[in-house]
């Protein structure tokens, strides 16, 4: 997982402070598949912090089938921004109505590894398919900006020379530096970088070249249409399994207790 | 039989349709229970309000309304009947071969009836495998990879056994080999949606066609790249079909994603019934068009011949079917059933 700098503060004196640390932490956490945050694909169907500083999330996902190892990684992704901030003292996640919910829930509260969670229906860890999505994450990402750039006019001359130190530096307008956030994020799955690294690189760690740059797109394309269309199937089996109506405990504010 | 506007007829052939028993006193355990209740979140979740079943119809409806909905409200000429057992969900099992075998035998010639194995039932499994070709002569098998039996969540195509069982289907002479990929294997950090066993056996056994239902999706990405290095790896749209309701934006990238990587031949539609029914499905795919920016993208086609071929050619040509004289005794058949 990659965690980003968790901008907490630090006293966190008031609930509504504490709230908001735990809505942006949790907001840092993707579904591995959909690359996209479980606040966003609302997942969330409680979070709490309690008077001894232990923060209760409650989460849900859009099948009782949904894959053991996805599951876990949220979970433990959770886990792990939560306990990141310096006045969380404990923390409770709990998965709602899912074929393995009492062994990633009893896992994830003794800080157990998937491995150690699953026991022999596992033959290993799960940082392979992690590292798996993460590059399709740094893929379709990479794709959007591309596509922005070629679209704002950039030569694809200068795209495939840009530097980690150039794109940093592009003068760019609100959705340009979005999406440059974004990629930016997963680009050290692939490689480690200096200012001097070519910012884009294939999953293989090749330089792109000019003229295949198209046909290279063209190859990335299919990976942002399978993730799109199942985040709107997620979204909608979301949707009939649980109410989506009734706004959950407001994000902000009287969920301290 | 689908007529256009200017009288031109296209041949339906229905991929991917189940008769199955869902209902609360056929369930065996909560997995029962949950997955019929997942079906059920997909058709109502992608149908049109209009077409959305009561939870009892969608459990369990009778022979007469899955004939009515193909045939005679849809637009199907001829649907195949995949089986999906679940025996440790389901008492009767789900929809087994021999439940389809029943809907087959009433209606012979609207139906191709397809069977199953599993590679997990060892010398038993061979021996359903023939009980399937023999007794109910079945034109392909449907293998569903993510079922539990006992302590297994599911297989894959590369186990010994499963080649074991491939050797033996293309021994018979068996050729289509339609593969229902779903979210649960052991090892399960492992990922169960993962196609690579599909370009492996497709590398291996030439002599079958393997049909990928609802293209793999949800990874319709690698299934493309594995489907254009293999010439018999075919994609069934279920799943990917109803989304031309819901999200059209989202159906066109996909529809144009196949027809660039795997092209108008290798694209089989599916209802998916009674997840689906196939009269809206295909009267929203007759009158879809893909938007300029997209057709321009991807540089595909979604003509009129495309859709005849998606809609029922391609099928034809799997199976067997000589479309001209399939028409005639369907007509026939009907003109009999008339007077």
């Amino acid at each position: 997982m990659i965690v980003t700098s968790a901008a907490a503060s630090t006293s966190a004196s008031t609930c509504d402070d504490r709230m908001a640390d735990v809505w942006r932490q949790l907001g840092t956490v993707v579904d591995p598949e959909l690359d996209e945050s479980v606040t966003d694909m609302n997942f969330i169907s409680r979070a709490e912090v309690d008077a001894s500083h232990c923060v209760h999330v409650d989460f849900r996902l859009p099948t009782f089938w949904c894959a053991a190892n996805f599951a876990f990684m949220m979970a433990d992704d959770m886990r792990t921004v939560l306990r990141a901030l310096p006045w969380v003292k404990d923390t409770k996640i709990i998965l709602g109505e899912h074929m393995y919910a009492d062994a990633i829930n009893t896992g994830i509260a003794e800080g157990r590894s998937f491995q150690e969670t699953f026991g022999k229906e596992a033959d290993g860890d799960i940082s392979e398919v992690r590292r798996t999505f993460l590059v399709k994450a740094f893929q379709r990402r990479q794709e959007a900006l591309l596509n922005y750039l070629i679209s704002a006019g950039m030569k694809t001359e200068r795209i495939v020379a840009m530097t980690m130190a150039g794109i940093s530096s592009l003068a760019a307008d609100d959705e340009a530096q979005k999406l440059v956030a974004r990629y930016l994020d997963r680009r050290d799955v692939i490689s480690a970088t200096t200012l001097a690294s070519p910012a884009f690189i294939t999953a293989e760690g090749h330089q792109l070249e000019a003229q295949n740059l198209k046909s290279y797109l063209s190859g990335l394309r299919r990976i942002r249409a399978n993730a799109e269309f199942n985040g709107a199937v997620c979204r909608g089996l979301l949707a009939v399994r649980f109410d989506m109506e009734t706004p959950l405990a407001p994000k902000t504010t009287k969920t301290c207790r | 039989m689908y007529v256009t506007k200017s009288g031109e007829e296209i041949f339906v052939i229905d991929g991917h349709t189940h008769f199955w028993d869902g209902s609360p006193a056929n369930q065996k355990n909560i997995h029962g229970k949950q997955f019929i209740d997942c079906f059920y979140a997909y058709h109502s979740g992608l149908s049109p309000k209009e077409e959305v079943w009561p939870k009892e119809k969608f459990e369990k409806y009778d022979a007469q309304t899955m004939y009515d909905d193909l045939f005679v409200r849809g637009y199907d000429d001829m649907a195949i009947l995949q089986p999906t057992y679940l025996g440790d969900f389901y008492k009767n099992g789900f929809n087994t071969t021999e439940r389809n075998y029943a809907m087959k035998k009433s209606h012979p010639d609207r139906f191709i009836l397809n069977g199953a194995f599993d590679p997990r039932d060892g010398q038993k499994g061979l021996e359903h495998l023939h009980e399937c070709v023999e007794k109910y002569q079945v034109k392909g098998v449907k293998l569903y990879t993510a079922e539990w039996k006992g302590d297994s969540k599911g297989y894959k195509l590369t186990d010994k056994e499963s080649y074991r069982f491939l050797e033996e289907t293309q021994k018979l002479g068996i050729k289509n080999v339609h593969v229902h990929k779903g979210p649960t294997i052991i090892p399960l950090n492992r990922d169960a949606f993962d196609v690579a066993d599909i370009d492996d056996v497709a590398t291996s056994f030439q002599g079958l066609n393997f049909i990928v239902e609802h293209c793999g999706l949800p990874r319709l990405d690698d299934f493309c790249w594995i489907a254009t290095q293999e010439t018999n790896v075919y994609g069934g749209l279920a799943v990917a079909l109803p989304f031309i309701h819901s999200r059209p934006g989202y159906f066109a990238h996909i529809i144009s994603e196949l027809l660039f990587w795997l092209g108008e031949d290798k694209l089989l539609f599916a209802s998916d019934y009674g997840i689906w029914t196939p009269k809206w499905i295909i009267d929203k795919f007759m009158a879809f068009e893909l938007p300029d920016d997209v057709a321009k993208e991807t540089g595909v086609n979604l003509s009129l011949q495309t859709k005849k071929k998606i809609l029922g050619l391609n099928a034809a040509r799997l199976y067997g079917i000589d479309v001209e004289a399939q028409k005639r005794k369907l007509g026939n058949a009907h003109k009999i059933a008339a007077e």
